[in-house]
């Protein structure tokens, strides 16, 4: 399976910049890459310094709605052309425009017959203004979905803000998504790319929060609050609000094991009623008859096939379940949680 | 839908994709996938019969729902349950919806 890495942010956010120094560490070397655009006359590729067979534009414009068929004709044919001999490489790069929703490209390559079976989501790379970024989240529901779905967030621009703007941004972010680790250009390419594109990406994940992976290095919160609800020990982690955006994100912790088959039927229901509206779900299982934990990653309607973790992470064995939400209820889901959960408890002891 | 075991929910869905005996459709033997299939059948029509909706297995390929009119659905997929679920009885089926999960709180409390 070949990883596609996912590099998105706002217009003018710097992922062209930032892709141009991707591009020139030896790891990447092996990258194809893909770049959208939306305007008449597609500029960015030519702002590359590597154009060849491997480089691609896709010129349709908005990749949240016309270029879907695009990427995934343009992933075919790359796989054609490996397939051939005539091109060698190891991972794309899907550069999208500012506008974009990252959620149909991903939905792409989970659904699309023929490209599921040769490409998987290798991470989500999101840029991040870190001049105009407070506005563009305020007015932009695009900028909004795109940290939410970041896998990690790198911060542009930042030497243009003060450092209080910029610790204030952090914050911010990490209210919209506390999973996501946030670096700036600084950082080395190692560092903004550790990880992704592996096979074993989801531990990669999990292990970068240190005690609570879940809720991440962006998390800045330190009081968790306790619920008991009548059949399981759940525990409600405390919740990132931002009012200007009404975007939550709230974790839920249970502690008994959990019945796999009623959770699917749950979590599908949910995205099927609120999917729009369900940024991001993240998060490890304690599944009943397994030992390893079950990493799941969801991004609106769209769940990627759940990985076994090597490991638990640091901390006690519980499950943990990240949601980054907008307009719902976290206590509302909670007890629609337990509800389910309590109907199949209440399902298995009659039989 | 496997054509040599034939076991209900080989489709692509998402909760299929996780490796432990009989869950995963291409792992393990016949029979626990079948007990799989059964457990997924059971835990739908638990939430199902909220609706007095009931999901089964057709002809070892599909899934056929069938609602208290008389109405009935066939779909293939696993993904189409919900959607299926919400045309057949005309209604929403929100599981954050307060009558719902009062519904499933009587049955737990019994």
């Amino acid at each position: 399976m070949t990883p596609v890495i996912l590099l998105t942010g706002f217009l003018g956010s710097g992922k062209t910049t930032l892709l141009q120094r991707l591009l020139t560490d030896p790891s990447m070397k092996g990258a194809a890459v893909l770049i959208n655009e939306f305007g008449e006359v597609g500029l960015d590729h030519e702002l590359l310094d590597r154009i060849d067979d491997t480089v691609v534009l896709l010129k349709s414009g908005c990749i949240c709605c016309t270029v879907r068929g695009e990427v995934a004709d343009a992933l075919s044919n790359l796989h054609s052309l490996r397939a051939r001999g005539e091109i060698v490489f190891d991972r794309v790069v899907i550069e999208t425009t500012g506008l974009a929703d990252p959620y149909p490209v991903l939905q792409t390559l989970t659904a699309h017959p023929v490209l599921r079976s040769h490409f998987t989501n290798g991470g989500v790379l999101t840029t991040v203004d870190a001049v105009n970024a407070v506005l563009q989240v305020e007015h932009r529901s695009e900028a909004v979905r795109q940290i939410a779905a970041a896998d990690r967030i790198v911060l542009t621009k930042t030497d243009l803000t003060e450092p209080e703007t910029e610790q204030a941004l952090r914050r911010r972010l990490a209210r919209i998504n506390p999973g996501a680790l946030i670096l700036t250009t600084e950082a080395s390419v190692d560092v903004i790319l550790g990880g992704f594109g592996s096979t074993d990406f989801a531990n990669t994940l999990a292990s970068e929060g240190g005690g609570d992976p879940l809720c991440g290095p962006a998390c800045d919160h330190a009081e968790h609050k306790h619920t008991h609800h009548d059949h399981a020990h759940d525990r409600h982690h405390a919740h990132h609000h931002d009012d200007a955006l009404g975007v939550t994100s709230f974790s839920l912790v249970i502690e008994q094991e959990i019945d796999w088959t009623m959770f699917g039927t749950w979590l599908t229901l949910l995205l099927h009623k609120h999917g729009e509206r369900i940024f991001r779900v993240k998060g490890i299982l304690a599944i009943e008859g397994e030992d390893s934990p079950i990493a799941i990653h969801g991004v609106q309607h769209l769940v990627h096939a759940p990985t076994h973790m090597v490991n638990w992470p640091k901390g006690p064995r519980q499950s943990r379940i990240v949601f980054i939400l907008e307009g719902l209820s976290p206590d509302q889901i909670r007890r629609s949680f337990t509800a389910f959960m309590g109907l199949s408890e209440a399902r298995t002891a009659a039989e | 839908m496997c054509s040599l075991c034939g076991i209900l929910g080989c489709d692509d869905h998402w909760t299929n994709a996780i490796v432990r005996p009989g869950v995963y459709t291409r792992n393990h033997d016949t029979q626990s996938r079948r007990a799989e299939g059964m457990r997924r059948l059971k835990s739908a029509n638990a939430v199902l019969s909220y609706r007095r909706l009931k999901l089964d297995v057709w002809q070892g390929r599909s899934y056929v729902m069938t609602s208290p009119t008389g109405g009935s659905s066939v779909f293939e997929a696993l993904s189409h349950l919900w959607s299926e679920a919400e045309a057949l009885s005309g209604r929403d089926l929100d599981p954050l919806d307060d009558d719902l999960i009062e519904w499933m709180e009587e049955r737990t409390s019994l």
